[in-house]
């Protein structure tokens, strides 16, 4: 493996990515809501429940459809302090996934159909790289940011969870260790997932558009964790984010296997899938 | 002793499902010679160079280049070669020197050298003063200056530059042809894929004519000429006071001679080569005055669209 080529393509589409105005808007918008503005706006719920319209016989009918391990788990705490938890630690786990999985699409979407739109690829094509070296370096340029903005979005979230929390907690509730396998297993794997499916719109697709417009859908199924989490069905524990990294995982290997096969510099250039 | 060709294609062929876009290529290039590839957009001009830097693989016959096979060995192959694609294909959002900086890396140009050679590339393609300018601020001439420093930046034994002038302004296009020139003089050995025909004249030493993928001619610009065009044409400047005896003699002669465009010169159709000192001896033998006798030679434009004229009359 030519390290220091793979670098020099990790290092030109990062330049790149910094410079559109287009790429990074999303890019700071978006971990700037899950990661900052969600806690803030938790830490203001406990002073809705005495809201006209809500009260705590809804909350507990609520948490009474939880699964009985999430009632468990919340059964030490204060009602107000309940809402908190539940809202920070467990309703908002799944929809943290979807950062890295962001991140990771749309810096896909950029470094191959983007670099196809704008032209820039067939010098790539005329260096020493191999193949497999371009694929990988391609790989790593999306997937690094995206694993860093996820562990440094946590912090920023436990930051400001706690600080949020603490007039009603009065101690420092998060993270768990639920939370911790979260971001340290399951983000890198969702953020896999992310550019791995961008792997296979790219090539079909004529530009970076396109490319996240559909590589977009990739989000839903981050959805219905975050829908059958609220809905009872399920909750994240860690038996169960464990699993969920494995199965995670399992798909980026399967769709990584798939696009080392099929990434050639013929297939760029004829325009094959 | 024969040097090496650089490169030796056996016919080489590549097809994009129903369509043969490169057709039984035979031909060999020199160490040191500029190897023009000419042809209407679409005649395989473009296929040619990604079959032999490995981008493409054949569909039949094989090629060698730098004495390797581009199919198998890409990746060595491309280390030694520098291609300077039809569009400039530079990242527009960096600037000219870490555009310069990636592919110094890309091509593994010696840590201890990159800034050197950046340094001197900027100053010999004169983008010195715009080198931290981004690439999307530079004009069309500097873009494609700039692509051809990257292009030489780890110092390639052989360039395919395609269509190195297609877009650039006079000044600009001259330029281009200028550093080609002086490329070639260091000693590299240059394909240059073109339907600038005024360029291939001007630069190359050898052309291979491309027509839906096949070479219908190869040779020097010179040569070409002879075989295509057995007949020549010759302009005489005579005084003005011998031109009306002139013209009697070489009508009687059984030359087709009439006074040219330019009323100074009578200029002879069709004339065999082999005539014309024949020709200069009867007419310093009359004592006519006879400034001088010029053989028009047919420029490669001429010879291109006869080449194509004649392939059409073919099929």
């Amino acid at each position: 493996m030519n390290q220091r080529a793979v670098r020099a393509v990790i290092r030109k589409d990062l330049m790149s990515v910094i410079r559109s105005k287009g790429v990074m808007i999303p890019l700071i918008v978006v971990p700037l809501i899950f990661f900052v503005l969600i806690p803030v706006l938790v830490s203001l719920a406990p002073n809705l429940v005495s809201m006209p319209g809500l009260s705590l016989q809804e909350l507990d009918s609520f948490i009474q459809g939880m699964p009985a391990g999430l009632q468990n788990e919340l059964s030490g705490y204060s009602e107000s302090q309940v809402i908190i938890v539940l809202m920070v630690v467990y309703i908002f786990a799944p929809m943290f996934l979807i950062v890295p999985l962001m991140v990771s699409s749309v810096i896909a979407a950029d470094s191959f159909a983007g670099e196809k739109e704008r032209k820039t690829i067939e010098a790539l094509l005329y260096t020493p790289l191999t193949d497999f070296e371009l694929f990988t370096a391609k790989l790593l340029s999306a997937w690094i940011p995206a694993v860093l903005v996820a562990f440094l979005g946590f912090a920023v979230y436990t930051a400001a969870a706690n600080l949020a929390g603490w007039p009603l907690m009065g101690k420092l509730f998060f993270p768990n260790w639920m939370w911790v396998i979260l971001v340290v297993w399951v983000a890198p794997a969702a953020a896999g997932l992310g550019l791995a499916s961008m792997v296979l719109v790219s090539s079909r697709v004529r530009g970076f558009q396109e490319a996240n417009q559909i590589g977009g859908m990739v989000v839903l199924p981050i959805l219905l964790l975050v829908i059958g989490q609220a809905a009872g069905v399920m909750y994240f524990n860690v038996r169960m984010v464990l699993l969920l990294g494995i199965f995670l995982w399992g798909i980026d290997g399967g769709l990584i296997w798939w696009g080392v096969k099929t990434f050639q510099r013929e297939r760029l250039i004829t325009g094959g899938g | 002793m024969v040097e090496t060709p650089l490169i030796t294609t056996r016919d080489l062929s590549r097809s994009f499902d129903s369509i043969r876009a490169v057709d039984q290529l035979n031909f060999d290039v020199h160490p040191g010679e500029i190897f023009g590839i000419l042809g209407h957009n679409g005649a395989g001009k473009t296929t040619t160079i990604r079959l032999l830097n490995g981008l493409l693989k054949p569909s039949g016959g094989s090629a060698r280049v730098l004495g390797v096979s581009p199919a198998e060995q890409g990746p060595i192959l491309r280390s030694n070669t520098g291609v300077l694609t039809e569009t400039s294909s530079l990242d527009e959002r960096l600037t000219g020197r870490e555009n310069l900086s990636i592919f110094a890396d890309l091509f593994a140009v010696p840590v201890e050298k990159v800034e050197t050679r950046i340094h001197q590339s900027l100053k010999t393609f004169g983008l010195m003063n715009r080198a931290d300018d981004f690439v999307r601020e530079y004009s069309k001439g500097m873009k494609q200056r700039l692509a051809l420093a990257r292009t030489l930046l780890h110092e390639p034994r052989l360039l395919f530059l395609d269509e190195p002038t297609a877009g650039l302004d006079p000044v600009s296009a001259r330029d281009v042809q200028d550093l080609i020139k002086t490329m070639s003089q260091q000693g590299r050995t240059i394909v240059l894929c073109t339907h600038n025909l005024e360029e291939a004249q001007k630069l190359c030493h050898r052309v291979a004519v491309l027509r839906q993928g096949k070479i219908i001619a190869l040779g020097s610009p010179r040569d070409l000429a002879r075989k295509i065009y057995r007949k020549s044409q010759v302009q005489i400047d005579v005084s003005r006071e011998d031109q009306d005896a002139v013209l009697k003699f070489l009508r009687r002669k059984d030359y087709r001679a009439e006074v040219d465009e330019n009323p100074e010169l009578i200029v002879i159709q069709d004339i065999d080569r082999a005539e014309i000192p024949d020709l200069i001896e009867n007419l310093s033998a009359e004592k006519f005055s006879l400034y001088q006798v010029i053989l028009a030679q047919p420029t490669l434009e001429d010879i291109y669209f006869a080449l194509h004229n004649l392939e059409e009359s073919r099929s």
